[in-house]
């Protein structure tokens, strides 16, 4: 009797979560459909057009994706190229220079940085960061780059303060923490037995990491790199506060602009009918290209843990 | 001239160029650690110094003031609590059951490996996608913001924080512990529920916290389901007030008293969120 009720009980409690795991997997799922609904209409007027569309006129009711959509990549670019090197050289210094003892509060006070909410993040660039970087740093960028031929062009534009490269740069400070965490963590999967005999052989600690430690864990900080790309790319309130959010190309990485997240952010709650739809499939294009960067970086790590698992 | 010590000794280019590059790169690592720190800091200072100038008593005891009046924020932090509270009560259940079934059952088929795949991609999904998913389906379909909706929303960013940390815990549980149970004739779920789950039991609770800690903060997903409300509201079946969005509105208006609020919003769920993540740690860490 007891042993009949535990044989039911072990195959209630088996389905039970069962049904749960199959619940997360089929939210995804979800999210995707529901978000291809709701933009049908978008998607049947404009097409594929939508998407290199360079209009957004929500008085004449036209539509078209092109500015969030390069705002977007750029602010996330400008934010990998800041972050990926600072993320290395902490990486670095966590895992080859620092003193054991000072590790762990340093590797926290970073991780800190991940846990700020990105709102604050926002406030603080509007209302601290913007007013002195548009004053003191801005201006002499833009001098000492004017009449250089391609640069110039690059750095020209009025000091506003807000734009691309504000939002790309409060973006990388936000992304530094991910990428770091996870190059510290491949970093320390490298043999031992390998480095010693780099430094046995008379390599510098530089050499070591350049040489021995980062081609052995390049899948894993190419992993690292995706899920701050990821991350960067879907961020929203920190971007709305500093990126200008005008719908126009920017002609410099100094010019204000808008990004996916940020356009949602200020005209969802407003719009309504046609707007509403190309709003709902500017969502979807935000989440298939963030799911694809984040599947990719899940399956570098992914195999960098298994070829770990087979050398041992 | 080229005798065994010269190759290795001081003098020798190769050698003190390969010296001089190595310390160059040292340095520059040390600078890329002060530059993380430099804006963790900056940050804290600005919410300390704006943060001391806003706090007060009346923060916890008058609602939100209209344009130019006096108030606190007692509606969006009851708001807030509310909706945090069913979020977590929501999707810690999920979590746990559906991390369980990825570390305990997990070992064959499809379900497992996929769903942990997805899992971690649902993870770093961007939350005002989120935001969206529950608009459509539940605000667009019942006609009005909700308290429930803001709640729905930020359970769905629960649920993987949980599912993960669930998942990695029960795989540090020694395999011995449960033979040895199985060996006294203990059923499968009874080993899972009384002895998997205790040994884990304050890395479960570190992922729950972590959760808390990433929902206390999230505005995005808030914006299209919760909304905003001016007044005192306990109905989860309206629009309620909640910190993130008034800050967020308050810190983006002409108003200064309505700054100085977002301010002091912005200090409180900064220090709640650090503070949750530091004890989250050190709970861990004890173990």
């Amino acid at each position: 009797m007891k042993s009949n009720s535990n044989a039911l009980m072990d195959l209630f409690f088996k389905n039970l979560t069962r049904s749960f795991a199959f619940l997360v997997f089929i939210l995804l799922a979800a999210i995707m459909v529901s978000l291809i609904y709701g933009s049908r209409e978008s998607i049947a007027e404009y097409g594929l057009s939508f998407l290199w569309t360079n209009n957004w006129d929500p008085v004449r009711n036209i539509y078209g994706a092109m500015v969030p959509i390069v705002g977007t990549l750029l602010t996330s670019f400008i934010a990998l190229i800041i972050a990926v090197p600072v993320s290395f050289g902490i990486a670095m210094f966590l895992t080859e220079l620092s003193p054991v003892w000072l590790r762990r509060p340093l590797g926290t006070a970073i991780e800190m940085l991940a846990a700020i909410p990105s709102i604050i993040y926002g406030m603080w660039g509007l209302f601290v960061f913007v007013p002195i970087f548009q004053r003191y740093v801005q201006p002499y960028i833009i001098d000492f780059f004017d009449g250089i031929p391609v640069l110039g062009q690059f750095f020209a534009g009025p000091p506003f303060g807000i734009g691309v490269f504000t939002a790309g740069l409060i973006l990388s400070i936000m992304i530094i923490p991910f990428i770091a965490a996870v190059m510290r963590d491949v970093f320390e999967l490298v043999p031992p037995l390998l480095k010693e005999s780099a430094y046995g052989l008379g390599s510098t600690t530089w050499e070591v990491v350049w040489k021995v430690v980062l081609p052995y864990t390049k899948g894993g900080v190419i992993g690292g790199i995706m899920l701050g790309l990821g991350r960067a790319l879907g961020e929203t309130m920190a971007v709305t506060f500093v990126i200008g959010n005008s719908f126009n190309l920017p002609q410099s990485i100094f010019a204000p602009s808008n990004s996916i997240a940020s356009a949602l952010a200020n005209e969802f709650n407003e719009a309504g009918g046609m707007q509403k739809s190309a709003l709902l499939e500017l969502g979807l294009i935000l989440f298939l290209i963030t799911t694809v960067v984040l599947a990719f970086s899940k399956l570098l790590l992914m195999r960098l843990s298994k070829s770990e698992g087979t050398s041992h | 001239m080229f005798d065994s010590n010269s190759v290795v000794s001081q003098s020798n280019p190769v050698y003190r160029r390969r010296a001089l590059w190595n310390r160059v790169m040292l340095t520059l690592s040390g600078g890329a650690l002060i530059f993380g720190l430099f804006w963790l800091f900056w940050i804290i200072l600005t919410l300390l110094t704006k943060g001391a100038d806003a706090l007060s008593f009346s923060l916890l005891t008058q609602p939100t003031p209209p344009p130019g009046g006096q108030g606190g924020l007692l509606n969006a932090i009851v708001g807030s609590v509310l909706m945090a509270v069913v979020a977590t009560l929501v999707g810690t259940p999920i979590g746990i059951l559906a991390g369980t079934y990825l570390a305990e059952y997990g070992n064959r088929g499809w379900l497992a490996p996929a769903t942990r795949f997805l899992n971690d991609v649902l993870l770093s999904a961007p939350s005002i996608v989120i935001g969206l998913f529950i608009y459509a389906v539940y605000v667009a379909q019942v006609g009005h913001y909700s308290g429930w909706a803001g709640a729905l929303a930020l359970a769905i960013i629960v649920v993987p924080v949980v599912v993960r940390s669930t998942d990695n815990m029960l795989l540090l549980v020694p395999n011995s512990l449960r033979e040895a149970a199985a060996a006294l004739g203990c059923p499968k779920w009874r080993i899972i529920t009384l002895i998997c789950y205790r040994a884990s039991m304050s890395g479960i609770i570190t992922g729950v916290l972590l959760a808390i800690a990433r929902i206390s903060g999230e505005t995005a997903p808030l914006l299209f389901t919760a909304l905003n409300n001016q007044f005192m509201s306990l109905n989860m079946n309206g629009p309620i007030a909640n910190l993130p969005v008034v800050i967020f509105q308050y810190a983006a208006s002409p108003f200064e008293d309505w700054n100085r609020l977002a301010w002091a919003g912005a200090v409180m769920i900064t220090v709640l969120v650090l503070g949750i993540n530091i004890l989250a740690r050190s709970l861990f860490r004890n173990k």
